[in-house]
Order: C-alpha cells, then structure tokens, then sequence
C-alpha cells in the first residue's frame, strides 16, 4: 500500500513550453494536497505527471510503502485512483454496469461503509456495490442508462469508483465542480473518511478542499 | 479472489462486447457497407455471369478487407476521447493487454459477423458454392489478422488529424500478405484445387499478427496519452 | 559509434567535416558510374535499355537500405529515448520516400521495352510498391500527429511495425507471383551477369550508398539545428509554491 508520493525537482512541458520546473512535494498518509491555480497553469498537467499519463521533462516522481520505495508503474497500476475533468463512462450503459466494471478493473473489493450514508455490509462479492451506489444517493438510477442521468448524478457515479475498490491514493481534478452544496459536503466528508483511514489525496481545483489540506499553488510567474 | 468474479481483462472484453452493439449497432452498419460495396461490382464490371464469376472470389475477399479497415477508426477513439483510456491505463494490465482485448472484441463483435457475409456475398457473385467452406475459414482468420494489424494504425493515429484515412493509409500495407495468402486459398477453392496450404499460411500470419501487434498498439496507447 | 551518436553536440562536431567528404566521394562516384553505364556494351537481349538497370536497381536497393536506417534510428529513439534518433529517423523517410519512387518510375520505364507495359504486376515491382506505401504511411503519420515528440514516438513504433512486415511482405508477394505467372519474365539480375554490366552496377550503388549518407547527414544536421531553434530556453510560465505543513 501506498503510504507516501513524492515530487522531486519536476519540470512539465506543455505543447512545448515549459509549465514549470523544481516543483517539489511530499505528502505522507492522511494528507492531502489542494492544488491552486489560474487555467492553463498545469494543474490538470501536474496531475497527469502523477498517474504517470504525461511524462515529465526533468525530475521524479517516487511512491513508497511503509515498507520502502515502491516502482512507480506497480504503484500507479495497484493503488491510484484517477478522476479526470473526462469521466470516461458511457452513455449506453447502466450505472451500475459502469461501476461494477470499473470496481473490477481497479481491484475491488469496495470500500467497506459504515455510516455514511449506508447501511454497513460485507465487502463480498454481488451486493458490494449496492452500498456504494447508496452513498452518492444513486440507488434508484442503478439501472438507468448513464446517458439519463444529469450532470451532477454523473459526476456522483465517477466519484463512487473511489469506493468502488479500495486504493490509497486519490488524483481528482475538480472532483466538486457540478455538485451542490448537499453532495459537496457528503464528498468532502468522504474525503475525511478516506484521510482517516490513512489514504493521500491530491486534488486540483477552483475553490477550496472541503477537507484541511495543504495548498500548492500555481501562478504566473 | 473467488472464481466467479470476472478477471479485469474478461470484462473489459464483455463491456467491449456490448458497447458494440449497443447504440448504433457498429456491426451491422460495416455488414450492410459490405453488402453495399458487393453489390456495386456488378454494377460496375456489368453484370455478364462469366466475367464476375472470374473475379468473385477475390472481390468478396478485398471487399472484406476494406469493410473491416472501415470500422476500425472507433476502435479507440471513443474510450480516448471520454477519458476511459485514461483509466483504463491505472489497472493492473498493461496497455499492450487492453490493445489485445479490444482487438479481440472487435473481432467477435464485427471481423466475425463480417465473415459470416463472405460467403454469401461470393456466391452471390457468381462463385461456386463449394468455396463457401474455405472462404468462411479465410475471412474468420484474415479477419483475425485485420483487427490486429489494424489496432496498431488505430492507436497510432489517435488524436491525429484525419484520423479514419489516415488509419487506412498505414494499415493498408500490412495488410498485404493476409489479403494474398486469403485470396490464394479462396480462389485454389473456387478452381477446386488445395486450398488448406494457403489457409495455413494465413492462419500463421493472423497468429503472428495476433501476438505481435498488440505491443506496437499498446506502444501506440501510452504515446497517445501524452 | 553509439557514445558519438548520444551526444548532439557531438555529432554535430564530427559529422560537420564528413559532409564535404562523403559530398566529393558522391560526385566522384556518380561521374565514374554513369561514365562506366554508358560505355558498357549493350545487353545481347535487352539492348540499350539495359541502362535502366543500372538507375533502377540501386534505387530499389537504397529504397529498402533507408528503411532499415529509419527502421534503426526509431527504434533507437523507442528504446533510449533520444532526440538524435528521432531527428534521423526523420530525416531518412523522405529520402527513403524518394528513392523507392525512383525505383519505381524507372522500373516503369524499363518495363516498357522489356514487358512491353508501362506496369507490371511483377513480384519485385510489386514489393517496391508496397515499401512505397509505407514510407508514405510513416511520412503522413509524422505530419497529422502535431505535437513533435508524439509524432517521433508513434512513426517510430509504425517504422518498426513496418520492418518486421517487410520480410513477410516480400515473402507473400513472391509466393503470389508464381502463383499467378510462370516464371517466364526475364530475370533483372539473373545468376550469369557480365563482368561489364556489374562494374557500373557496384560503382552506381556505392554512388548512391555515398548520396544518401551524404543527404542523411544534412537533413539530421537541419532536424538538430531546427529543434535548437524551437527550444530556446525560455522561463518556466508558472511559479508553484506550497503552503507549510497543515497545523
């Protein structure tokens, strides 16, 4: 597992300018990282550099266990969870399709809930999902083709693959941005939830974390 | 893990599987272009019995060729475009393994309904009957060997300008020995000569085909997510 | 070899003064070849046009000699991931390109007196057109993908792509020609070929090996200085701090 990432002196490229350079940070179990900043300025890019998506033009990116360093492809592969701006679910498909496919695809077994905002139930197999679905209020649209939902439901669907399989670093870029107030606050407590139970959390966004998180910002230079 | 749960790779393959035919049905619009360019042929080369039935071995088999590369283009496309590529790449198979399934779905979803027209489409064109046997086996495995190939221009020309010629354009050349040694076992069928040797070399090729140019797609995959 | 090639700066360096070298042995080569290809004595079968041969063949042969060169240069490029290998693999497919249409226009042209048709679905004709097509596959890919280094990567993984096909191509499309047609047509370059025919025919190719080297060096040469000038350092856009650690 997953117990700490690090930067170390990264530079990102972009259509051939350079973003930034000698950005550097290290973020230990329960922390989380609010990454600030105008558009255009690389947050998505900084991010994409993390899941090891986009590769950097100078510098490190390291991952480690409590047991030691770990290799960088077998850490993003076992233990990252990825919410992009694109939610990469299909409107053909039911929602509950969609998560289960995800959640086997990312490892399962879900996240084990307990109060909140479902009833506490095994992490077995067939009914594991069901809670999850319950938490981001999305029961009666299990099986409503993902195209029928609206955009916040969507937006709730992608955010429960973070539940859907248990891994320990989360990589969200806007993860609130469609939701109202209600759901910002269920989230953000989930965020909690997931920082308590020693997971990492590095997020870009608009406005602030519902959660205590350290800020990184990136501004014109 | 019990034995029930699916491997990631098998449900990705299901969920490949039903995307297929879900909206749109991609299947059927690639076996109706098929029929479509089929029955341009007569229409084309006049439709005199003697003249087509020279030719129709080896046009049902080219047609084929062109309708598979034809539906290649939304291979990858929409999982790159929705951001599931994306996803797809933190599981724990690597990108040549996605190539692999995709291909695969592809080709039980298109390449093989696809293989089931051949034959029709040749006899309709005047071949004889007795090539629908071997022209079935050679457009099932040089199907095989398109979807393959093909995943390879697919990856390739992600997030390029004009992606569906350009797909043709790359993949059109490697696609020269599945079209002969297909064409040479359909046509030794429709003389009433052997056909297995052909059939055999292109069984080879679509096998080297099918272990090779998932790396080259997948090589293509993480090129083309930046 | 490979610790000069590693290094732009480097290579640059040493390939400067081997241009003006390799340009001289170039022309010298050409100006003996061509001497040599207009005075060997008519074929006994193909008269004059026999002279074709000594345009069209190295052509073909520099034709697939580039393809491996690019071939070589991407897969550098994949594996060690190195801006040189990039720019030369570029730098060598439209020359390559260029070649294997030579090939082809003047294998029409020897066609016509010795098949009497301007194109022949020949095995050898056929496979330089095949070669061609890749080249024009690899050559459009570079140019739809915009940004340079994607564009490198997924050409360079179609070269490689291409080089391992290339022999199967050959293979099947040899294997299709004797299916198709008895082995009738007159062989270019059968087994029993004169001393005087073979003397322009090593000098011209080894005139073309030098043409091409000598073109290659230029066009990695302008890749390098190209890219130089795209890259000018310039400031990072954006500075990043970060919040100390949370109470």
């Amino acid at each position: 597992m997953i117990t700490a990432v690090s930067a170390e002196a990264l530079a990102l490229d972009r259509a051939g300018r350079r973003l930034f350079e000698d950005l550097s940070f290290h973020l230990r179990p329960g922390e989380a990282i609010a990454l600030t900043g105008p558009n255009g300025a690389g947050k998505t890019s900084l991010l994409r550099a993390i899941a090891g998506l986009l590769r950097p033009a100078a510098g490190q990116i390291r991952f480690a266990s409590a047991q030691g360093p770990l290799e960088a492809d077998e850490a993003r592969a076992s233990a990252l969870h990825w919410l992009g701006s694109a939610d990469g679910l299909k409107g053909s498909r039911t929602a509950a399709a969609e998560l289960r496919f995800w959640s086997e695809w990312t490892g399962g077994p879900p996240v084990r809930l307990s109060g909140r905002g479902g009833p506490e139930r095994s992490g077995r197999e067939g009914a594991g999902l069901d809670p999850v679905l319950d938490a981001f209020g999305l029961s009666s649209q299990a099986h409503t083709e993902v195209r029928r939902l609206s955009t916040g439901q969507r937006r709730r669907l992608a955010l429960a693959r973070l539940l859907a399989s248990f891994r320990p670093l989360w990589l969200l870029d806007e993860p609130l941005a469609p939701l109202d107030a209600r759901w910002r606050t269920r989230v953000g407590e989930m965020m909690h939830a997931h920082l308590d139970e020693g997971g990492l959390i590095i997020a870009a966004v608009h406005d602030t974390l519902p959660i205590g998180a350290r800020e990184l910002r990136l501004e014109s230079a | 893990m019990s034995a029930r749960r699916p491997t990631p790779l098998l449900a990705l393959f299901l969920r490949d599987m039903q995307l297929a035919w879900a909206g749109g049905g991609g299947p059927l619009l690639a076996g109706a272009f098929y029929l479509g360019v089929a029955a341009l042929v007569p229409l084309s080369a006049g439709p005199s019995p003697e003249r087509l039935a020279a030719m129709a071995p080896g046009l049902a088999w080219l047609v084929l060729a062109v309708a598979s590369l034809l539906s290649l283009e939304r291979l990858f496309e929409p999982d790159w475009e929705d951001g599931a590529l994306d996803l797809l790449a933190q599981g724990r198979a690597p990108l040549a393994a996605v190539a692999a399934v995709k291909a695969a779905a592809h080709w039980c979803a298109t390449g093989a309904p696809l293989a089931l027209l051949a034959p029709a489409a040749a006899v309709a064109l005047g071949a004889p009957v007795r090539i629908a046997g071997p022209m079935l086996a050679a457009a099932l495995l040089g199907g095989l060997a398109f979807a393959y190939l093909g995943a390879i221009g697919a990856a390739l020309s992600l997030g390029a300008r004009r992606g569906g010629l350009l797909i043709a354009v790359l993949v059109l050349p490697l696609l020269v020995p599945p079209v002969i040694f297909g064409a040479a076992a359909v046509e030794a069928a429709a003389l009433g000569g052997p056909w297995l040797p052909s059939l055999a070399l292109l069984a080879a090729y679509a096998l080297l085909a099918v272990a090779a140019a998932p790396f080259a797609a997948g090589a293509g995959l993480r090129n083309a997510l930046g | 070899m490979l610790t000069v090639l590693a290094n732009p700066a480097r290579f640059m360096a040493v390939s400067r003064p081997l241009v003006p070298v390799l340009g001289a042995a170039t022309a010298l080569l050409l100006a003996v070849g061509t001497w040599l290809s207009f005075t060997a004595p008519p074929d006994y079968q193909q008269g004059n046009s026999v002279r074709m041969m000594f345009v069209h063949v190295p052509a073909a042969y520099m034709g697939l000699f580039a393809y491996a060169c690019m071939g070589g240069a991407s897969f550098a490029g994949l594996v060690w991931r190195h801006a040189l290998a990039d720019a030369a693999a570029k730098a060598a497919a439209p020359l390559g390109a260029g070649f294997t249409f030579l090939a082809l226009v003047t294998g029409s042209l020897w066609g016509k007196p010795m098949w009497g048709a301007w194109w022949v679905w020949d095995a050898r004709l056929t496979s330089v057109l095949v070669l061609f097509l890749l080249y024009l596959g690899y050559l459009a890919l570079h140019a739809a993908v915009e940004d340079e280094t994607r564009a490198a990567r997924a050409a360079a993984v179609l070269a490689l792509a291409g080089l391992i096909n290339l022999p199967v191509v050959k293979f099947s499309v040899d294997w299709w020609n004797t299916l198709h047609q008895p082995a009738s047509l007159l062989r270019a370059d059968g087994p029993s070929v004169a001393p005087e025919i073979l003397a322009p025919l090593l000098v011209m190719s080894l005139a073309y090996t030098c043409l091409f080297g000598v073109l290659w060096l230029v066009r990695t040469r302008a890749e390098v200085w190209r890219r130089r000038a795209h890259s000018v350092r310039r400031a990072p856009a954006m500075r990043a701090t970060l919040t100390p650690e949370a109470a």
